[in-house]
């Protein structure tokens, strides 16, 4: 009985060692083998449109929201005592340095990301990988790559963009609703937010968990089980992953970057 | 050629020009030996055909000739070089000598017809778009559908897609074609164009093809020489006539499709009585 569950929890540990090995291997080989720049163009923009500006919407619409509700939580907190005028700092910094690259890559993950690996998982099921590998084309060169390095691209643009829509609904509430005076507002955010400390922090973080989101999308859908429930399955665990990567590397980047370690 | 199987005497092929040759080679999945120190040559410019009971490997023998499975031990030779052994990059190479028809035609959902079969003549030549589109057009002729060059393959019946499928596997016009149970789902007219086709391509164009498939008639109206697989062992070879005449239990319960004999229709287990009057529940 306890040598079944040790067995077990071995058997486990060495799948999971196996899988992490594979993934590194992809990366690797996705790296090296990257295709010739006439060849990856038309892939890495078709990608990037399928990632980024399709991810568009639902980043705009929640930087939006998030934004007016940061702005409206941010109001009602401080109009308390007398510092309503420091709504714009409090806005800035919360989705520079956090907001805009945790909230991104976790829609990210959830629009992008399982859509890279279902995609890939269908293409594995079809045997469409498999028929790309005896046409003789690389399937990490001409499906991996393009798609990790457009999401690589996409994460801090569309991080960038949150951040911007979200100052700006932030601004909709609290100075065009509530009355804050408009001068204050961005004048306090100016010189609170620090380009070096603030915005390049924020977008090293967008650049590591863009990293991270695609990676394992497109590991999952390579390595799936090539049927409807092996898909299924890979897709919840690339959300599932990479929701758990993404929050706890947040936590590894802002003590690297804010904690004076 | 092969090892201890019921060969009937003689062999009709000239099986010294070989394309393909497997020697000693043993594959195993899991705890299961799909191949056991098997030797075969497939002839060039021949139509050669695997044949035997689902689940004996023939897929599996075609993806280890295609290198994208390696055998544990034994050897896999394409014009005397070393399919296992070679690196990704010399693998991709030797690849474009082969062609592929899967069986589920794998064809690229996000390209119409035209780009699926200029996929492999854009990727490994340097032509003018003016040259890709004849050959293009001329390998869809071939297989009859050029009207159906701008069609998107959810657009194809399961016969259509197929052959659009061949297109693409011969657009390179590859040595050797390998073509994945080419006829399984397909209504008899579909199977009738696919025999023929696969027939009149070879001849005409002179690759070598590899056909695997369990439809006993109509492989055994375009085939070369045969091989039949059962249990991991070639259990008969030999051109159809030689097969048909083959009194070997195991071949001809295959070759008549006969409902159980050395190959049993049921899987293994416990007797029927047994386990009803044993009760309970399934777990």
């Amino acid at each position: 009985m306890i040598l079944d569950k040790i067995q077990r929890l071995g058997h486990r540990t060495l799948s999971k060692c196996a899988a992490f090995g594979r993934s590194g291997q992809i990366l690797f080989q996705s790296i090296v083998a990257r295709p010739a720049p006439m060849m990856m163009l038309p892939l890495l923009i078709k990608q990037i449109y399928f990632i980024g500006v399709l991810s568009l919407v639902i980043i705009v619409v929640s930087g939006a929201f998030i934004g007016m509700v940061l702005g409206l939580q941010g109001y009602t907190i401080l109009v308390d005592y007398g510092s309503e005028q420091a709504v714009g700092q409090m806005v800035a910094l919360s989705l520079l340095r956090e907001l805009a690259p945790v909230v991104t890559a976790l829609l990210f993950a959830g629009r992008a990301g399982s859509a890279l690996t279902a995609e890939i998982g269908l293409m594995k099921a079809t045997e469409q990988l498999a028929s790309l590998e005896m046409i003789g084309v690389d399937p990490y060169r001409r499906i991996i790559a393009p798609r990790l390095y457009a999401g690589f691209i996409c994460m801090p643009l569309l991080s960038m963009i949150f951040a911007v829509v979200g100052i700006w609904g932030a601004a909709l509430v609290a100075v065009d609703w509530l009355g804050i005076y408009s001068g204050a507002y961005w004048a306090n955010m100016q010189q609170a937010v620090d380009f070096r400390e603030d915005v390049v922090n924020g977008l090293i973080k967008a650049v590591v968990f863009g990293f991270i989101v695609t990676w394992i999308a497109v590991y999952q859908g390579y390595d799936c089980v090539p049927t409807s429930e092996g898909i299924s399955q890979a897709t919840t665990r690339t959300v599932v992953y990479a929701s758990l990567a993404v929050l706890g590397f947040d936590f590894v980047l802002t003590a690297l970057m804010f904690g004076d370690l | 050629m092969g090892q201890d199987k019921p060969v009937v005497e003689g062999k009709a092929l000239p099986l010294d020009d070989i394309i393909v040759e497997i020697r000693n080679m043993t594959f195993t999945r899991g705890s299961r030996k799909i191949f056991d120190d098997i030797s075969l040559k497939i002839p060039r410019g021949k139509v050669t055909a695997i044949m035997g009971p689902s689940g004996t490997g023939k897929t599996t023998l075609l993806k280890l000739i295609g290198g994208q499975l390696h055998p544990d031990s034994g050897e896999i030779l394409l014009d005397g070089q070393n399919i296992p052994k070679l690196n990704r990059k010399d693998l991709f190479i030797v690849r474009e000598r082969m062609g592929m028809l899967f069986q589920s035609g794998a064809l690229f959902t996000d390209m119409n017809v035209f780009d699926n079969v200029a996929f492999p003549i854009r990727v490994h030549t340097e032509l003018p778009e003016v040259m890709i589109r004849d050959i293009v057009l001329m390998k869809l002729q071939a297989v009859g559908l050029r009207g159906a060059v701008s069609l998107m393959p959810s657009e194809l019946s399961g016969g259509m897609a197929r052959r659009v499928a061949l297109a693409r596997a011969i657009s390179l016009d590859p040595d050797i074609v390998m073509y994945d149970e080419p006829f399984t789902g397909q209504d008899p007219i579909a199977m009738g164009v696919l025999v023929n086709l696969i027939k009149r391509l070879n001849q005409a164009l002179g690759h070598t093809s590899i056909i695997v498939s369990h439809d006993i008639q109509e492989t055994l109206s375009i085939a070369d020489y045969i091989y039949v697989l059962s249990d991991g062992k070639i259990i008969a070879e030999g051109t159809p006539g030689m097969l048909k005449q083959q009194d070997s239990e195991q071949v001809r319960q295959f070759v008549d499709g006969l409902p159980d004999g050395p190959v049993p229709f049921h899987y293994p287990a416990p007797d029927l009585l047994d386990e009803l009057m044993a009760g309970g529940v399934f777990k």
